[in-house]
C-alpha cells in the first residue's frame, strides 16, 4: 500500500463515508469546483455531485446551523470551515444550539465541523489559531485533533459515524508533511482513546497535534542523554482519555503537558488539575506546561517562532523534570 | 431623538376572503376558533398557576397575537415542520402539542417533554412537526433552513415554517440563515411576527426599513405583509407561501402585523408603552373578537355553538391541569444523563457522593501508607 498524506487521509475518509452512507454530505465555502482552500475536498464534487458537495455563502453560523437541522433529520453533514479560526463565527450555534440539543430536546446532531488549524505556517493572527479550549469547556461537543495520517482517516470516519457533533481539528502544518500507510479495510479509530506515540520510563509528555512531533524530536535527543521520554498523543480532547493520562503518570511520575494553544485557560491546565485530583501521590515533580505565550499569534517568523513551542523548549522543560 | 411608538390599530375596511381562506370548510373555520380560544384560555390558566407559584420560571403570553400563530400553522400539512417563537404557543397546539405537556413544562415536572431541563414552550417533537426554539434569537432560521435542505435533498414534498419576532431580524443568524435558504431555494416560509416591541424596544429602534417585508428584496425572495390579527388573512398568506415552497418556488418572507398586549413576560409592567395603546388594541383589534364577529355575522355560526366550544376548551384545560399537577419533580441524578449518545452518563460529582475527598477514591503507590482521615495525614 502506498503512503498518503494526512490531507489525503482526511479526503479518503470522507469519500469512503460518502460512498458508504447516502446521508453524508459536505457543506462549506469554496469546497466544490475549487476543492477547498487547501484542496481537502478536491475531486469530491465530480464524484458525488453538487447536492452532496454544497458550496455555501460566507456564513459559518448559517451553514453550521443548517447542518444541525439536517442532522436532526438523520443526515450526516460535514462542514468545512475554510480556516478553523472562523469557527468563532459559529460559536453561538455550536455552543448554544448544537451542544445542548440532545440534552434539552432529545435531538441528535450527528455532524462534523472540520477545518485547518494551528500555526508554524506564518499565517498570522487569523489563520493560525487553536481554538479547541473554547469548546472543550462546552458539554455536548466532542473534539478530536489527530497527529498522524492514520488517525486523521480513522478519526474522521469515527466522527462522521458518531451520533453527536464532533469538532475535527486538522493541523495544516501536517497536511502535506505527514504521511502514512492506511490500514486495510474499514479503518476507524475510536473517539476518546489516546495513543502512546513513544514508550519511555523517566518523563511523560502529554500532547496532541503538531506538537507531538516536537515531543518526539525532543525525546530522540534526550534518549542520547540517557533520559527515557514517553510521549502520549491524546488524539481526542473531549472526552479526555483519563486512563491513558493516569497510566503514564503512574509509570514515569513526571509530566510535561505540551500544547500549541495559548497558556491561560488552555487544556494543559485541565490535564494538570485532573492529575492533581486523581494521582497526585504518584508525582515526583510538579507538572510543567510548555505552551504558546498568551498573545495573538504574530506573523513575522522571528515573532511566531518565539511564541510557539519549539523543540528546544521541550528539551529545557524535560531536562528540568528529569533533574528534579 | 425619541423613538416612535408602535402604531395604533389601523382602521379596517371590508375584508375580502382570499381563495385559500374561502375554501376552508365549516368545520375548519370552527377549528381555527377552537385553537385561538384554546391558546388564550391555556395562557390564562398558566397565569393562575404562576400566581400560585406553581410555574417555576417566567411566563410568556401571546394575548392578542393568537390569530397569527394559529392561522399560519393551520396552513401546514402533516409532515411539515415549524419552529415557534415564544409567542407562538398556538402554532404548537395546532401541530399537536397537548395542554398537559405545556403545563408540565412550565411547572418543571419530571415527566414534562424536556424532563425539567428546559423552560416554557421550548420543546419539540419531529413526529408531530415542531422543533423547540432556543433563547438565542434568530438561531432557528439556519437550523430550520437545514431541515428544509434535508427535504430538498431527499426530494420530499415537505415544507418548513419558522417564526421570528421583529427583534430577531436584527441578528446575524437571521441574515445568514435566510440568505442560505434563499440561495439553496429550500422549501421554507419565514414569518416575522411584528408585534411592535422586542422586550421594551419598539420596532422603530430595531430597523430603519419601512417594513420587515422589505427585507425580502435583499435576499431575492418575495416579502409580503398581512394583518396578523385576522386569522383568515394570516391563513391565506401563509398557505400561498407554503404552496409555493412545496412546489419548489423557494423561500417567502411574511410579515404579520400584530400587537403584544402583555409585557415581554409576566413580570414586565410595560412602563415604556404609551398610555392607552394596549387598551385600544384590546378594544378595537382583538383577534378573537374579530373572528367571532365574522363567524356569527358572515359564516352563520350561532353564539351558542361558540359557547359550547368555549366550554369544551375549559373542560380540557381543567382536566389537563389536574393531570399535570399530579406529576413529580425530576430526580436530581437525571441531570447527568443524555449529554451524549455515547457515553450516556456524565460522571457524578464526587463531593456529592459521600466520599471524604477526591484523593480517598484512589489508591496510591505501594509503601505510602493509608490516608487516615482522623489524623489528617498518613499513618
Amino acid at each position: 500500500m502506498a503512503e498518503i498524506t494526512y490531507l489525503e487521509a482526511i479526503r479518503e475518509a470522507m469519500s469512503e463515508e460518502m460512498a458508504r452512507d447516502p446521508n453524508v454530505f459536505l457543506m462549506g465555502e469554496d469546497i466544490g469546483a475549487y476543492g477547498g482552500a487547501f484542496k481537502v475536498t478536491e475531486g469530491l464534487l465530480e464524484r458525488f455531485g453538487a447536492s452532496r458537495v454544497i458550496d455555501t455563502p460566507i456564513s459559518e453560523a448559517g451553514f453550521v446551523g443548517a447542518a444541525a437541522g439536517a442532522a436532526h433529520m438523520g443526515m450526516r453533514p460535514v462542514c468545512e470551515l475554510q480556516f478553523i479560526d472562523f469557527i468563532s463565527c459559529a460559536y453561538d450555534i455550536l455552543t448554544n444550539y448544537v451542544a445542548t440539543a440532545r440534552y434539552r430536546a432529545f435531538l441528535g446532531c450527528p455532524m462534523v465541523v472540520r477545518g485547518p488549524s494551528g500555526g508554524y505556517v506564518r499565517g498570522g493572527p487569523f489563520h493560525s489559531q487553536n481554538p479547541e479550549a473554547a469548546f472543550v469547556h462546552t458539554p455536548g461537543l466532542k473534539i478530536v485533533y489527530p497527529a498522524t495520517a492514520e488517525d486523521a482517516k480513522g478519526l474522521m470516519k469515527a466522527a462522521i459515524r458518531d451520533d453527536d457533533c464532533v469538532l475535527f481539528f486538522e493541523h495544516k502544518y501536517l497536511y502535506r508533511r505527514i504521511k502514512g500507510v492506511m490500514p486495510a479495510g474499514d479503518h476507524v479509530v475510536p473517539i476518546g482513546k489516546a495513543r502512546v506515540a513513544r514508550e519511555g520510563t523517566d518523563v511523560s509528555i502529554i500532547t496532541y497535534a503538531a506538537t507531538v512531533y516536537k515531543a518526539l524530536e525532543a525525546a530522540e535527543q534526550l534518549a542520547a542523554e540517557g533520559v527515557s521520554v514517553e510521549v502520549i498523543d491524546l488524539r481526542t480532547l473531549a472526552p479526555l482519555d483519563d486512563e491513558a493520562i493516569v497510566s503514564t503518570v503512574k509509570k514515569t511520575h513526571k509530566v510535561l503537558v505540551l500544547h500549541e494553544d495559548t497558556r491561560t485557560g488552555g487544556i494543559a491546565g485541565e490535564i494538570t488539575a485532573r492529575i492533581n485530583e486523581t494521582c497526585f501521590e504518584w508525582l515526583d515533580a510538579p507538572v510543567l506546561r510548555v505552551t504558546a505565550a498568551d498573545v495573538p499569534l504574530p506573523y513575522a517568523p522571528s515573532l511566531e517562532d518565539y511564541v510557539l513551542p519549539q523543540v528546544a523548549d521541550v528539551l529545557t522543560a524535560v531536562r528540568r523534570l528529569a533533574a528534579y | 431623538m425619541a423613538t416612535k411608538s408602535p402604531a395604533a390599530p389601523a382602521s379596517r375596511g371590508a375584508v375580502v376572503l382570499g381563495p385559500h381562506a374561502n375554501a376552508l370548510t365549516r368545520a375548519e373555520r370552527l377549528e381555527l376558533y377552537y385553537w385561538m380560544r384554546f391558546t388564550r384560555s391555556l395562557e390564562e390558566r398558566l397565569v393562575n398557576l404562576y400566581r400560585q407559584t406553581k410555574v417555576v420560571g417566567g411566563l410568556f403570553r401571546s394575548l392578542g397575537q393568537e390569530a397569527d400563530a394559529v392561522g399560519s400553522a393551520f396552513a401546514l400539512e402533516p409532515g411539515d415542520i415549524l419552529s415557534p417563537l415564544i409567542r407562538n404557543l398556538g402554532s404548537m397546539l395546532v401541530k399537536g402539542a397537548t395542554p398537559v405537556e405545556i403545563l408540565k413544562q412550565y411547572m418543571a415536572k419530571g415527566d414534562s417533554p424536556t424532563r425539567g431541563r428546559e423552560l416554557n414552550i421550548h420543546f419539540g417533537d419531529l413526529e408531530r412537526g415542531f422543533v423547540g426554539q432556543i433563547s438565542h434569537l434568530g438561531d432557528m432560521v439556519p437550523v430550520m433552513a437545514g431541515i428544509a435542505l434535508s427535504f430538498k435533498l431527499r426530494r420530499e414534498k415537505r415544507v418548513v415554517l419558522v417564526y421570528v419576532g421583529d427583534g430577531a431580524t436584527s441578528t446575524g443568524a437571521f441574515h445568514e440563515g435566510i440568505n442560505f435558504a434563499a440561495v439553496q431555494r429550500v422549501p421554507m416560509v419565514v414569518i416575522v411576527e411584528n408585534n411592535g416591541f422586542a422586550y421594551s424596544t419598539p420596532t422603530t429602534t430595531q430597523t430603519a426599513a419601512k417594513s420587515f417585508a422589505d427585507k425580502g428584496i435583499g435576499y431575492g425572495i418575495p416579502g409580503v405583509t398581512a394583518d396578523g390579527n385576522d386569522v383568515l388573512a394570516t391563513y391565506e398568506v401563509t398557505r400561498e407561501a407554503v404552496n409555493r415552497a412545496r412546489a419548489g418556488g423557494g423561500v417567502t418572507l411574511i410579515e404579520l402585523m400584530t400587537y403584544r398586549r402583555k409585557g415581554h413576560a409576566e413580570h414586565d409592567n410595560q412602563s415604556y408603552v404609551p398610555a392607552g395603546l394596549g387598551e385600544r388594541w384590546a378594544a378595537e383589534n382583538d383577534p378573537i373578537d374579530r373572528y367571532v364577529a365574522r363567524l356569527t355575522e358572515e359564516f352563520g355560526f350561532s353564539p351558542k355553538e361558540l359557547a359550547a366550544m368555549d366550554a369544551r376548551v375549559q373542560a380540557e384545560i381543567d382536566a389537563a391541569t389536574d393531570e399535570a399537577e399530579k406529576s413529580g419533580v425530576p430526580g436530581a441524578l437525571d441531570a447527568l444523563t443524555g449529554i451524549y449518545a455515547d457515553p450516556p452518563l456524565e460522571k457524578p460529582l464526587w463531593f456529592r457522593e459521600g466520599v471524604t475527598s477526591a484523593v480517598d477514591a484512589h489508591e496510591r503507590p505501594v509503601g505510602w501508607g493509608v490516608y487516615d482521615a482522623a489524623k489528617g495525614g498518613k499513618s
